[in-house]
């Protein structure tokens, strides 16, 4: 049988091919273009190859240890703040309220803090944790603890990871719940048939349930986390010193700062990839654990 | 091993209830005897799950007192009693093997780990689950998880009664005879009280030495299968088991005669004291109620006739109420008339729905 050939169909996904070339692959090889090159303004430009990717994963260069220094502090923040917002997450969960108009109440006061907008989280923290009028930086000193966000390191870093965590715990906790919410009461009773103790219904029956909201939650924490920009901009800025410097604010000091157009673009590229190698991990692993069920014809 | 005793329980979800409207479980006294088989039948929102929760402790009764073997456990927590229960939807810890399934309820119970091997092998060989103990149970089918949960309550020694919460509901067709069957032989082999939810009679009547019919919050009647079938204490009982149901018709009885809108029929005794003012009606089953030729017996109208295979069954009408009658091999109805005849042995009288007794009869 001859297939008929009809060319009219590219029309069809033409406007799509339109829609992605102008929002992500032109933009995305503007940055690509910039990373091969150098400029020192006026618009003129000099080829440079591979030399700033080569510069930028040398750790031994200025760029590259700048690169390495923020990736790591980077990971460390993402590290601290999911070591935290899970468990708690979890924790908060557990005690939530399971029926009457406590539930409302919890799930308004919960999702407040997701409402907010980043910038104000930045500097309701900014103001909150002030030394000299912030309630909770004044308070601090005077109980006689050296707190000062502006001048220490560790107390900079205590903040915006507090910060975070009252920020996002509640996106955790509320999958958290929404997962807990979905098992049957049938569990509960045969684990008190079969003398279960609180623990073991935890680690048997609402850990197992709770995987896949959590692997949801700690993909969107971790990278959210890991692109974090506003809230430690509006907070510290970077400082002090470069102690909160994430990769994102290094970024912009770099191109927007600087003006260095082709180490910034290949410094994006290389934390776009890291980004996307992270989701494709986690995409895999979530899509496995939902084949597994279906295989079984049980419902996600 | 016990026997369980349900001592004027009473059960509502009401904190304050006020009149018997707001009990779902209306006063229930009852013996389960030790190592019977008993099934609790009854439609949906009776209130048989109730007291099946009742009984395992996982609803605590409003009034009343349960007791195993005279023992008081109205307050004792559900693992504190020896009961095991197994769900409508199977429970299995996905996490888990089917071993470690079965071994759970030993393991939280601190038994020595050579006797929860030796107890999880014994019963998972006595329900065919050796080949896949070492197999994650979330992977397995609906009856083998079923199977799983049923297991989790049979390896504790200590059991006393296992309770069933309609667990064949999500189980494929064919394979609940098989496990009907199978539940048939543990209880055979095992000595042990099983207490069987269910709405289908079918299920019932064929797992139970015992049937147990509740309706509305109250138990209805409790019998033998074949009691439930020939002596309906209730019209819900006649309605509830058979298949069609038993007719039930308006009538008025004066001495052995009771009148279907003027139609005399023959009864085996007399009912003296039938209460005045109550509404009376007469029961027989279809299986009681034979087609005959127009002219012989009662005059009735035909509607139709199903042919159910092993029997045939007439759709007709008594003086203007709906019934139904078995039709004789052989017998073939020209037009809508025919006659009815019935077996005046099986036939009951009813007075606002409870059987009354006959006096004088055979």
């Amino acid at each position: 049988m001859e297939k008929p050939i009809n060319n009219r169909a590219w029309l069809l996904v033409a406007p799509v091919f339109l829609i992605v070339a102008f929002s992500a692959i032109l933009p995305i090889m503007t940055v690509v273009n910039y990373s091969v090159q150098d400029t020192f303004g006026n618009n003129q430009f000099f080829w440079n190859g591979l030399g700033w990717f080569q510069e930028l994963l040398d750790p031994s260069t200025e760029l590259g240890g700048r690169f390495f220094a923020a990736l790591w502090r980077n990971l460390a923040f993402s590290a601290i703040i999911l070591a935290i917002e899970v468990p708690l997450g979890i924790l908060v969960a557990l005690s939530m309220p399971r029926e009457g108009w406590k539930v409302a109440a919890t799930l308004v006061v919960m999702a407040l803090p997701l409402l907010i907008p980043w910038n104000v989280v930045g500097t309701i923290w900014q103001v909150f944790a002030r030394a000299d009028i912030g309630l909770l930086g004044y308070g601090l000193n005077w109980l006689g603890i050296d707190y000062n966000y502006t001048g220490d390191t560790l107390s900079a870093w205590i903040t915006i990871v507090v910060m975070d965590v009252w920020h996002w715990t509640s996106l955790v906790a509320l999958l958290c719940y929404a997962g807990l919410k979905s098992i049957p009461d049938a569990y509960y009773q045969a684990a008190r048939i079969d003398g279960a103790s609180r623990w073991a219904i935890f680690t048997t029956i609402q850990l197992p349930k709770m995987k896949r909201v959590l692997l949801i939650a700690v993909l969107l924490r971790f990278m959210d986390s890991f692109m974090i920009y506003t809230e430690p901009f509006v907070l510290t800025g970077g400082g002090p010193g470069n102690a909160t410097t994430f990769l994102s604010i290094d970024l912009v000091k770099l191109a927007l700062g600087q003006f260095d157009l082709g180490k910034a673009a290949a410094m994006s590229l290389v934390y776009n990839l890291i980004v996307l190698a992270v989701c494709w991990v986690f995409y895999t692993v979530m899509t496995n654990t939902g084949s597994e069920r279906a295989d079984r014809g049980e419902p996600a | 091993m016990a026997s369980i005793t349900l001592d004027h329980l009473a059960h509502a979800y009401r904190p304050d209830p006020r009149g018997p409207q707001d009990y779902q479980l209306k006063e229930i006294n009852h013996v389960w005897r030790q190592g019977g088989a008993y099934a609790l039948l009854g439609p949906s929102g009776c209130g048989k799950t109730t007291l099946l929760n009742i009984i395992s402790g996982l609803v605590t009764p409003t009034t009343g007192r349960i007791l195993f073997d005279g023992r008081d456990v109205t307050h004792l927590p559900t693992e504190a009693r020896n009961i095991a229960q197994v769900f409508q939807f199977p429970v299995v810890y996905d996490t888990m093997t089917v071993r470690e399934n079965l071994a759970f309820p030993l393991k939280n119970r601190h038994v020595p780990r050579a006797d929860i091997v030796r107890r999880v092998e014994e019963i998972a060989s006595r329900l065919d689950l050796s080949a896949v103990l070492d197999r994650k149970a979330q992977n397995l089918t609906a009856d083998a998880k079923q199977k799983i949960s049923l297991g989790r309550g049979l390896v504790r020694a200590d059991v006393a009664a296992i309770l069933f919460d309609e667990p064949l509901t999500v189980i494929d067709p064919h394979l609940k005879w098989q496990l009907r069957s199978s539940l048939k032989e543990l209880h055979r082999a095992l000595d042990l009280t099983m207490i069987y939810v269910t709405h289908d009679q079918t299920e019932a009547l064929t797992f139970a030495d015992t049937v147990v019919v509740m309706h509305d919050g109250s138990v209805v009647q409790t019998g033998s299968p074949e009691e439930l079938f020939l002596r309906p204490a209730h019209t819900f009982v006649g309605h509830f088991i058979g298949s069609p149901g038993m007719n039930v018709l308006p009538a008025e009885v004066r001495g052995r005669t009771a009148y279907i809108e003027g139609i005399a029929i023959a009864l085996p005794c007399a009912y003296p004291a039938l209460p005045a003012g109550a509404r009376i009606e007469l029961g027989v089953r279809p299986e009681f109620a034979q087609l005959a030729r127009a002219g012989s017996g009662l005059p009735v109208k035909v509607r139709r006739i199903d042919d159910l295979g092993r029997t045939r069954i007439a759709r007709i009408e008594i003086a203007g109420h709906a019934a139904a009658a078995t039709v004789p091999e052989g017998l073939s109805i020209e037009g809508d008339a025919a006659g009815l005849k019935l077996d005046p042995a099986q036939i009951h009288i009813y007075a606002d729905g409870a059987l009354v007794a006959g006096e004088g009869g055979v």
